[in-house]
């Protein structure tokens, strides 16, 4: 254990001894507020107490707003993975659409995002479903239609349906891509709530309104704290996730236990 | 058996034993994309009779077993099925990954609509008959290959089946597991005297089990020799060292390399 985290610690420390030699030695003092030295991110950002508290709100919020827009975007592209996978010509109806979605530079359409859901949670979560869908979308097909030809022989020779085929074999089958998909989607969806915080510049405060502040203001150390809490946010949406995947899966198949 | 259900006594009971369960009339199947894959196959099985299916690879013996189960329909010639509650077996355990196996053998039952605790006592039953007694919470990943192919074979056996489909089923099995669950299948075959249908390439796997053997030739495939195996079961181990199973074997073999010419 000890040995397994010497490396990245190690590293680390290095990281950080650059980061002091180009704050102190590089930069002369008067420019030095472009590369804050890290204590100084510390103490202005994590222990003063005003500050600490502006960013642990914003960062409730912009929680909320990536957790609903997941929630959302697992629902919706589930539901189109299912859709999808009934028919191949329903399949090849949508599948372009998604890909449009997956495309489409998401700073392109806040703009309409905005008019048509104005600047508030509700707009910011449909950010966050627009960034994180496809690969929902996409693992959930996988999932779905790569069940074993003899399983769906097996069934077909029990006449089962439709629906008790999704059920008690594609679904089920689906699960270990699904979490595949909303892992990754969970860091997107993070990236989504605060890119649509950034650009909406409105409504309650997430980490996306605060870092455009402290842009504004030139408060590097408080930037650097906050982008630090939008990081933290990204790993253990991530981490979570995962976790949940695992506990399901662990007992299945042997590539999800490894990982 | 100790099954006592009344579910599958409609299918089971209500054919004897000696009667046709399946006929095939010079059956022909030729692909979609012109491959003919099998060519004026006639044969037909009996409750009660082990068939084995012997042949080169790809010469469609698989083929037949599907055409057999209603899978796939031939193009020519006529089938004639006399059930609809058909066991099938394949190389692969194909197993549910996510679930254990006592939920994996319930699996046909439950397709069926088979009440929950009738199912758990067929699914019981069929677990203990092929020795998995113990196994009954363990995931498929858990389990050698043997082991997940006596859950497939439990699996099929939960409904009752008087027609077995056993495509190439211990293929994939090394000889000593192979041997091993060919004798369980023989102990099953004699307490069940269900009909049997049995792909293999082995041919002293096909001589041991079996009442009779089909020898299929190269693609398109058709049935080159119909022998009869006259040993009498149960059968024992031994029985693949009496001269009289060799020399049995070596005729199945000649038909075979009769079957390129």
């Amino acid at each position: 254990m000890a040995k397994a985290a010497f490396p990245p610690l190690a590293a680390f420390g290095f990281f950080v001894g650059v980061v002091y030699l180009a704050s102190y030695v590089i930069l002369s003092p008067s420019r030095q507020f472009l590369l804050p030295p890290p204590h100084e991110v510390v103490r202005n950002g994590f222990l003063n107490g005003s500050h600490l508290h502006e960013q642990l709100d914003a960062l409730w919020d912009t929680t909320q707003v990536s957790v609903t827009g997941l929630a959302i975007a697992f629902v919706l592209g589930a539901t189109v993975a299912i859709v999808m996978s009934q028919a191949k010509w329903i399949e090849r109806s949508l599948y372009p659409y998604a890909v449009i979605v997956q495309v489409t530079p998401i700073l392109a359409i806040v703009p309409l995002i905005a008019l048509w859901f104005g600047y508030d949670f509700t707009a910011r979560v449909v950010v966050c479903v627009l960034i994180s869908v496809f690969p929902i979308i996409t693992n959930t097909l996988h999932g779905l239609l790569t069940v074993d030809g003899n399983l769906h022989d097996l069934f077909t020779l029990h006449h089962a349906g439709r629906l008790k085929r999704l059920l008690k074999l594609q679904l089920p089958h689906a699960i270990p891509d699904i979490f595949v998909g909303l892992r990754v989607s969970a860091g997107l969806s993070v990236i989504g709530a605060i890119v649509g915080e950034f650009f909406f510049r409105q409504g309650t405060p997430g980490l996306g309104r605060l870092l455009d502040l402290y842009r504004a203001y030139l408060q590097t150390d408080l930037l650097m704290s906050a982008l630090l809490f939008c990081v933290a946010l990204g790993i253990v949406s991530f981490w979570v996730v995962g976790i949940i995947g695992h506990q399901l899966t662990k007992q299945w198949h042997d590539e999800s236990g490894g990982r | 058996m100790a099954t006592s259900s009344q579910t599958f006594s409609r299918t089971a009971s209500a054919l004897a034993v000696d009667e046709d369960v399946l006929r095939f009339d010079s059956v022909g199947k030729v692909f979609p994309d012109g491959t003919e894959a099998v060519r004026d196959a006639s044969f037909s099985l009996r409750r009660g009779e082990f068939l084995s299916v012997v042949g080169p690879s790809g010469c469609g013996k698989s083929t037949i077993l599907r055409i057999a189960s209603g899978l796939w329909r031939e193009t020519s010639g006529e089938v004639c099925r006399r059930v609809d509650n058909v066991g099938m077996v394949f190389q692969d355990a194909t197993l549910l990954p996510f679930r254990n196996v006592q939920r994996n053998v319930e699996l046909l039952a439950e397709l069926d609509g088979v009440p929950r605790r009738e199912r758990e006592t067929l699914a019981a039953n069929a677990i203990r008959s092929v020795g998995l007694e113990g196994f009954e919470r363990h995931y498929p990943k858990a389990l050698s290959g043997g082991m997940k192919m006596r859950v497939a074979v439990a699996r099929a056996l939960t409904m009752k089946p008087p027609l077995f489909l056993l495509d190439e089923p211990f293929g994939a099995l090394d000889e000593i597991t192979r041997g091993t669950l060919n004798e369980e299948l023989m102990r099953l075959f004699v307490q069940e005297r269900f009909a049997a249908l049995f792909i293999t390439h082995s041919i002293s796997e096909a001589v041991y089990l079996s009442s009779r053997v089909l020898v299929m030739s190269p693609r398109p495939g058709r049935i080159v020799a119909d022998v009869e195996v006259p040993f009498s079961y149960p059968r024992s181990p031994e029985l693949r060292f009496d001269p009289a199973f060799g020399s049995l074997s070596s005729e199945i073999s000649h038909a075979l390399r009769r079957g390129y010419e």
